[in-house]
This record gives C-alpha cells, sequence and structure tokens, in this order.
C-alpha cells in the first residue's frame, strides 16, 4: 500500500484537498507519534492535533489517527455505539470517502480499518486489522488532579496509588467498584490507560488482541497505543475482582446471549426490548439463523419427497 | 416486530439542505454580500480573523455569511480552512512603532508626543439605539470629513513604554533566550508549564468573553495587578517576508492590527530596583475589548515569573490556557448531543443492581 | 549503628533578604529523637523544609542513610528517588492534619492509600492493615470509613499519624504535632506519640516551640535563634540547667507558668 502514488492522490475525489484532508507533513508527523505510542504500550504521546472539519470531541482524534494511516487499497468501517448507522459514524465515514476515495464496509470481517466510538466490534479481529478508538479524556488520573504537569509525572514514577484509592472507596461505599465504562487498565503491566469510554463488558477484548489497537484524542492533543498481543488487565483488588456486565435478557432479534445489549423502550407503557449493540455482529447471527431454517426445510422437502 | 431504526446517511443529507433553506432565509429579501459583510459588520469580521487566525477579510466574511452570523462557528470554518494552508515561511516581527495610526490613546499621561487620537470609536457614543439606521440610507453625509483626515504617520508617536523604559521605569521586554525560535501551537502540543510565547498565541486565538471575564475578575481583586492603559493603538502595519533567494526583507502587504500596552504593578527584587511590569495584547483588525483582556490575562500569568504567589483563577495557567479556545470548548460541549446510550446502559446496569442490593438488605418489615 | 540516619551539614537558606537560617549542622542517630526548639522567626521550620527535602537549602548538605548507598545528599538524589523516599522511609506529619490527609477519602481509605502506591492489592488486607494502625493511635474504629472532615482536630492528627506510619518509616518529621489542639488532648496524644516511636524505634526530628514537647518526646534537642543554633545537647541536661542566656530565658519562662 503505497501512500504517496499517483494513485493515491487521484483517488481522492474532493477537489483541492490531499488525499485523506491532510498534508503529507502532518501525517508523517501522526505516524511518528504512532511509533512512540507502539514503543511504549499505554503512553501518552503528545502531537500536534490539528482544527479538522469536524468539531473537537466528535472524533478528530480518531479521524486524524486514521488519516495518517489510511491508504487507498484499506477497507474502511466506522462505527458509533457499535452501529454503522448512527449519524456521527455515517458523516465521518462521508468523510473519509470523499477525501480519499477507499472502500467503506459495515462487516467487522472485510474491514482492514475500524474507527469506533464506544465500543469493541463483537467478532474477533485479526492480525491484519487495526482498531481507532475515539477518546474524549486520554488521562486516568485526571478526577484526581487536575494539573496535566502533576499526572505527566506519576506517571513517569509510576504513583498509581490514588486511583486505587479510588476504587478502594468505591467499595467501602457501595460494596464494587462503581466504574462501569472507561474503565482504567494497565497496559504491559506498567501504564495506567484510559480504554475510552466503551462499557467495561468490552475491556477483556483488549487483553492479547491479535489487532494493532490505537487511540486518538484531538481535543487534548494526544495518542497512545496498544499493539498486538500486548497484555492489558482492568484495575482490581485480589479480593474483588473485576467483573464484565450479564444481561438476563437476550437479544430479540438475534437471540444472542453473550454481546452487549442495547435498552429500546418500545411503547408508551414504557415496555422494553433488549437488542444487540453491535449492529453487524447481529445482522450476520440473524442471516445465519434465518440459513439455518432455510437449510432445515430443504431437508424436509427432500424428505418430504420421498 | 422490532426493526432496527437506519437512514442516518439520508436524515443528514436532508438536514444539511434545510440548513442551507435556512441560512437564505426569505427569498424575497436580497442575499448578503461578502462585501457588505466585510465593510459594514467590519467588527465581527476582525473577531473571526483573530480568533480563527487567518488575516483575510473575505474569508472571514464567507464564514461568517456560511455560519449565519454564528461568530464560534465562523472561526471553527476558518480555522479547519488553516489547517488546509501550505506555510510559505515566517515573517519578521510586525513594526507597531511604525504603524499608520487610525487611533491611539493613553490612560498614563495627560499629553504624548503625536497627541491622543480618539479615531472611530464607540467609547464616547451614547448607547441610544438609533432609528435612523432602520432604513438601509446610510447616506454618504460625512465623505468630507473622510477626504480630510490625513493618514496619521507623520507626527512622530513613540510608544509610551519607551520614555517609561528610558527612564528604567518599567521591564524590558526580551525573549526568554535570545536564539529560541518560538513554539507555533498549532504545529505543536502545548505542554506545561509554558512559556510566554506559546502563551500569548493562545492567549490571541482565544475566545473574548472568556478572556473578558478573567480580566474583569483580576480587576475586581482575584490576582490584583494594578493595571493602567499605557498605550492601546490601532492602524496599519506593513508585513515584511525575507525571501531566501533575496536574503533582505521585503514589504509583502500590510494588515490592521489593534495592539495595548498595560502597565501593571512594580514589583522589585535584591537586585532589580523596583519598576513597573507589563502586560501585552494583540489582535487583528479592531478588536480593543480582546487586546485589552488579554493583556490583563497576560500580566495575570506572568505572576510567578514576577514572585507573585498564584492564587487567582487568571492566575492558574493550566487552568486559563486549557479552556481558551472557543472551538474546542464548544465542539466538547455540544459532543454531549452523540449518542452516548451504550455507556448511559452500562450506568443503568449498576445502579439497578446497587438499588436490588440496598432492597435485599432492608430489614424485613415487621408484621 | 555506627552512622548516622540523617547528617546535615552547614545548613543555610535565606528568603531574600531575610535570613531563613545558617550554620545549622547536627546528626540524628537511628532510633533518636531530636527536639528543634524555638519561638516564632527562630528559623525551625525552615530546617525542617530543608532536612526533609520540601525547600532546597542555598548552602550545607543533608544526608540520609539510605538503605542500599549508606549516607547520601538528598539533593544529589533524582527527584523519583527523592520522592519513594518521602512515600516510605519518610514520614511527614503536619501541624495542621488537613495538609497531610485526603480530606475527601475516608479514614481508612487515608491509610490504605500508601500501601497501594508500593503495590498491596487484597482490599481485606488494606482494610486490615488500617485498622490495625487506627488501633495503635488511639482511634475509633467504628468510624474507619468516615470522612476526615467530620473528625475533631485531636482525631485527624492520629488519622495523619497512622498514615505515615503504615509503611514502617526509618525517619519521622514532625512539625509541632500538637499545636493547635486542646490541652487535655494534647497530653494523651504526646503519650501515644512517645510510645509508638519508643515501640517502633523510630528516628524523629520534631520542630516545637513548647519545651514540654521536647522533654516529653525528645532524647535530644536543639535550640535555635534568629536562624542560628545557640545551644544544643541533651534534653535533660538543656532543660535543668541551659547554659546560653536565651536557652535561660526560654526554660525560666515555662518555670513561670
Amino acid at each position: 500500500m503505497n501512500i504517496l502514488s499517483p494513485e493515491a492522490h487521484s483517488k481522492s475525489s474532493a477537489d483541492g484537498y490531499n488525499f485523506a484532508f491532510l498534508d503529507e507533513g502532518t501525517k508523517r508527523m501522526i505516524r511518528r507519534s504512532i511509533l512512540k505510542a507502539v514503543a511504549i504500550p499505554g503512553y501518552q504521546v503528545p502531537f500536534g492535533g490539528r482544527e479538522m472539519p469536524l468539531p473537537y470531541g466528535w472524533g478528530t482524534g480518531g479521524i486524524q489517527v486514521t488519516a495518517g494511516i489510511i491508504g487507498p487499497d484499506d477497507t474502511l468501517k466506522v462505527i458509533d455505539q457499535g452501529s454503522d448507522d448512527t449519524t456521527n459514524a455515517v458523516n465521518i465515514r462521508k468523510f473519509f470517502k470523499k477525501t480519499t476515495g477507499v472502500e467503506t464496509t459495515e462487516k467487522t470481517v472485510e474491514a482492514t480499518l475500524i474507527q469506533t466510538r464506544h465500543r469493541i466490534p463483537e467478532t474477533e479481529l485479526s492480525e491484519q486489522q487495526i482498531l481507532v478508538y475515539q477518546v474524549p479524556i486520554p488521562e486516568p488520573l485526571r478526577w484526581l488532579e487536575p494539573s496535566e504537569a502533576e499526572t505527566r509525572k506519576m506517571h513517569a514514577l509510576y504513583e498509581y496509588g490514588s486511583m486505587y484509592v479510588r476504587l478502594y472507596e468505591d467499595i467501602t461505599k457501595y460494596g464494587h467498584i462503581s466504574t462501569s465504562y472507561d474503565y482504567p487498565v494497565i497496559v504491559n503491566e506498567r501504564y495506567l490507560m484510559r480504554p475510552s469510554p466503551i462499557p467495561k463488558f468490552d475491556n477483556p477484548k483488549m487483553d492479547n488482541m491479535p489487532a494493532l489497537q490505537l487511540f486518538g484524542a484531538g481535543r487534548e492533543k494526544r495518542i497512545y497505543a496498544v499493539p498486538p498481543y500486548t497484555k492489558v488487565k482492568s484495575l482490581d483488588f485480589q479480593d474483588y475482582p473485576f467483573e464484565i456486565q450479564k444481561w438476563e435478557q437476550s437479544c430479540s432479534l438475534c437471540g444472542s446471549t453473550d454481546s452487549f445489549l442495547d435498552e429500546v423502550i418500545v411503547d408508551d407503557q414504557g415496555n422494553r426490548m433488549f437488542v444487540c449493540s453491535d449492529s453487524d455482529y447481529c445482522a450476520d447471527r440473524v442471516r445465519e439463523g434465518t440459513s439455518q431454517v432455510k437449510n432445515n426445510h430443504q431437508d424436509t422437502d427432500v424428505r418430504g419427497q420421498e | 416486530m422490532y426493526v432496527a431504526v437506519k437512514g442516518g446517511e439520508k436524515a443528514i443529507e436532508n438536514s444539511l439542505d434545510l440548513l442551507a433553506t435556512e441560512r437564505r432565509g426569505d427569498q424575497e429579501v436580497p442575499e448578503l454580500s461578502l462585501k457588505q459583510i466585510q465593510e459594514q459588520l467590519g467588527l465581527a469580521v476582525d473577531r473571526v480573523m483573530t480568533e480563527g487566525s487567518i488575516a483575510d477579510r473575505e474569508l472571514a466574511a464567507l464564514a461568517i455569511k456560511q455560519a449565519q452570523g454564528d461568530i464560534i462557528e465562523a472561526i471553527f470554518l476558518l480555522r479547519a480552512y488553516r489547517t488546509t494552508l501550505s506555510r510559505l515561511g515566517t515573517s519578521e516581527p510586525l513594526e507597531t512603532s511604525n504603524m499608520t495610526v487610525r487611533r491611539r490613546i493613553s490612560a498614563t499621561f495627560k499629553d504624548i508626543p503625536g497627541g491622543q487620537v480618539l479615531g472611530a470609536s464607540y467609547d464616547y457614543s451614547h448607547r441610544l439605539l438609533d432609528f435612523d439606521l432602520m432604513d438601509e440610507n446610510i447616506k454618504a453625509a460625512k465623505t468630507e470629513m473622510a477626504d480630510d483626515a490625513e493618514p496619521l504617520s507623520r507626527p512622530r508617536m513613540p510608544r509610551v513604554a519607551d520614555f517609561l523604559g528610558q527612564e528604567g521605569l518599567i521591564e524590558e521586554e526580551k525573549p526568554d533566550q535570545a536564539d529560541h525560535e518560538p513554539v507555533d501551537l498549532t504545529r505543536e502540543p502545548v505542554l506545561y508549564p509554558t512559556e510566554r510565547a506559546v502563551r500569548l498565541q493562545n492567549l490571541a486565538r482565544g475566545d473574548e468573553g472568556y478572556l473578558l471575564a478573567l480580566g474583569y475578575s483580576t480587576q475586581r481583586g482575584y490576582g490584583r495587578n494594578h493595571p493602567f492603559a499605557g498605550e492601546i493603538r490601532v492602524g496599519e502595519v506593513a508585513v515584511e517576508f525575507t525571501p531566501e533567494e533575496l536574503g533582505f526583507p521585503i514589504e509583502i502587504g500590510e494588515i490592521t492590527i489593534t495592539e495595548c500596552d498595560m502597565v501593571n504593578q512594580f514589583a522589585g527584587s535584591a537586585k532589580i530596583p523596583p519598576q513597573f511590569t507589563r502586560g501585552y495584547g494583540l489582535t487583528f483588525g479592531h478588536c480593543e475589548r480582546k487586546a485589552m483582556s488579554m493583556a490583563l490575562v497576560d500580566r495575570s500569568l506572568r505572576a510567578r515569573e514576577l514572585g507573585e504567589e498564584p492564587s487567582a483563577p487568571a492566575q492558574d495557567e493550566e487552568f486559563v490556557l486549557s479552556h481558551s479556545d472557543n472551538v474546542e470548548a464548544s465542539g466538547f460541549l455540544q459532543h454531549l448531543k452523540l449518542p452516548h446510550y451504550v455507556d448511559f446502559q452500562s450506568e443503568l446496569e449498576l445502579v439497578r443492581r446497587m438499588r436490588k442490593e440496598f432492597d435485599d438488605n432492608l430489614p424485613e418489615a415487621a408484621e | 549503628m555506627d552512622e548516622p540516619i540523617l547528617s546535615v551539614t552547614d545548613l543555610k537558606k535565606t528568603y531574600g533578604a531575610i535570613r531563613g537560617c545558617k550554620n545549622i549542622s547536627f546528626d540524628i542517630w537511628p532510633g533518636e529523637v531530636l527536639a528543634v526548639v524555638g519561638e516564632s522567626g527562630s528559623g525551625k521550620s525552615t530546617v525542617l523544609n530543608c532536612t526533609s527535602a520540601r525547600l532546597e537549602p542555598d548552602a550545607g548538605t543533608v544526608r540520609y542513610a539510605t538503605r542500599c548507598d549508606g549516607l547520601k545528599n538528598i539533593f544529589d538524589m533524582s527527584e523519583p528517588e527523592r520522592r519513594f523516599l518521602m512515600r516510605t522511609d519518610w514520614g511527614f506529619v503536619h501541624q495542621n492534619p488537613r495538609d497531610g490527609l485526603l480530606m475527601d477519602m475516608s479514614a481508612g481509605a487515608n491509610i490504605g492509600e500508601r500501601l497501594m502506591a508500593i503495590g498491596e492489592r487484597n482490599y481485606s488486607k488494606i482494610r486490615d492493615d488500617a485498622g490495625e494502625w487506627l488501633g495503635r493511635v488511639e482511634f475509633d474504629l467504628e468510624r474507619i470509613d468516615d470522612l476526615p472532615t467530620r473528625f475533631s482536630g485531636g482525631m485527624q492528627q492520629r488519622v495523619q499519624i497512622a498514615r505515615n506510619l503504615v509503611t514502617k518509616p526509618r525517619l519521622v518529621f514532625m512539625d509541632e504535632p500538637t499545636g493547635g489542639l486542646d490541652v487535655s488532648v494534647q497530653a494523651r496524644l504526646l503519650d501515644m506519640l512517645r510510645t509508638l516511636v519508643s515501640d517502633l524505634g523510630l528516628a524523629a526530628i520534631i520542630v516545637t516551640h513548647d519545651l514540654v514537647v521536647a522533654r516529653l518526646l525528645a532524647h535530644r534537642m536543639i535550640v535555635m535563634r534568629r536562624g542560628e543554633i545557640v545551644e544544643s545537647g541533651l534534653t535533660d541536661q538543656i532543660l535543668d540547667d541551659p547554659q546560653h542566656p536565651y536557652s535561660q530565658l526560654l526554660v525560666s519562662s515555662i518555670l513561670q507558668n
């Protein structure tokens, strides 16, 4: 994938703009930051983030990371809340289509590059894929210590006691740790990291993932990374181990009992149903289910004819 | 049966069409021209240039038109455009002493060489709605005055700070390190603690309302530094650039700027006798309120280097500089409109579980 | 032990034209308590802050007996080294307990923080350890989950002391540990401190204007006036038979009271 080839530029359909919007110098700067991030798993690398045509807080970090690495041969998937069709995912996908002309897809297995907000796909990712997370607040110690100068020191000196104190207090007050999303983790047994506001349900997927995980915070101007097959451990106590969410219900569309479910209110009486958050995963299961049923019918027909 | 909602793409397309219609408004009314905005809403244009960080009146006018007058949205448009502009190089520092002055005042002396020049200002206008402006007939009534007015660079207008400097009464403005190029904060991330050059860039691009409030807070006692308006000048300055091939500077044009020098509380130490200290403000176009606010906050953020113990919000460098950018602030604030239902679902599950545990632990009601 | 645990040589610190302290030299031996006594403005707080690395002196050295490298000048150490020392080997008890506590975390969490900072990851064990130390400072265990904002000054001080002792420091710095407390509370606290310090074999340097505190807690004492040491020696000796006119003045003033 030669990002600088003439084909790369001609593929872009937005006149007057470089491939993927950013100039090559900026992309190089982003890639250098990414390399540094990969070399120090979980460490927040400051980078010269640019103003983008989408607002800060709406994915500019993820967009810059994607723009820095996307090539004409990539296939891009963009999701928000697990779905390809939420308005912001649609908007970001449109942006990349306009500025790169690359193939886009809703199927996780077909994507080489996946940009996500707030979820990790249910389908396991491969070594050939890169997952780019949109991050609002990169600093895990931010709520304990507002000063950036001080939190940088705490990371450098491995001073994470105050984070554990917060968890201790939760257990004292509520009987469990009360963080349910953006749950802090230790990466590669060294750096404390925020995984972005994914539900804690998704944390285990980060551990030893075959795909490269990149995290972009545009407004705060930080990039960090978890290389493939890296240890990612959610914070907990030995006697209060980390637990993921569970539902009593299963998905009303596909019947799944082990995916993250969205709650939908269906009528004025407040009746609810639960549906897979990952729209592609759900659609796949529904397809499989339908073809299963078709196969059964065919067998019956054959038998019926005998 | 429930079917997952689809059609986000179509919804967005329709939304943008509707936006274009609302932007145009009543078709019977003549469309705004960029020229009208540049000429008759000049102060809005000046603010958008300053906070958008591009000195181009036409582009700023376009942004204002496209944003339907939402100034922060217009600033955002300019900033995003700026990202795509290629850099030719850096100009020479602007020589503001050679300004073609349109307005120049000082509160520190009754009279100064070159005089106090009021220029066009709202300062002494009575804030009474002028119903004559309701009709489109702003006559060219005062053209005679305009013709008589001559460029005011002829009388010598040395800067007030320079007289005080001659007596050694005011601190000298020196760069932190003589051979050190200032860091461009649009290219490099800001790390704390910062140097003054980075702070000034941040403040120049910062939201006027925010800086106004912070500057005001210092006047009300939250980190008082006794400011006097040493000099405020508005006018045109030449922009000079040294092309590599030539090796000497050439003038490539001129821009209008507003510059403010605040004279503040004197400080001294064992080695240096007491001197007045300074705050500095600079904007594109005519933005006095912004230049003055910037100067107050600049001085306030120099607290530590001047031996003052920072105690007020306007003296807290990280606080002030992290929240001054209205494009960042607006984006993050408004991102709350994006779906957050997955995280909300996680919280729901937790709260339900804790409530259940609470109920389970309640003592049995007496029968 | 043939090495002092802390050795201060020719310490000097000025604040512009104002002299903080000068010509300060003394040693503290393991398990020994030294009182630094003087009126306000004597420079005793400056000495405490310099020797505990909170302030950098203008001249002189402060050498601490590190576990691995022997006596080392604390200002030659890297910041990580110093910060680590301050969290483990050393304790610092502030005069105002609010300065030494996390006011928005429970008493248990305050004690547990240091344990968690050095890697303790078992909630029950942390809580038990916290409880044990709170017990030793005579704190009501029923209140282990309460926030310090709801404690009396004496209780807050007990929590601060426990918080400092939980990592079994070898040297503790104390700044008027009972100043600002009720006289009756002071007496009980002093008694508890004396027992603890002796039981744990702690070395300590205690700044106080109160000779009674010095008499109760300290083996040795230095008297400071206008930034300099005017007399030093065994506490009992100085209090019973002060040599320097200023020490005599100080001692006689308590007798009159």
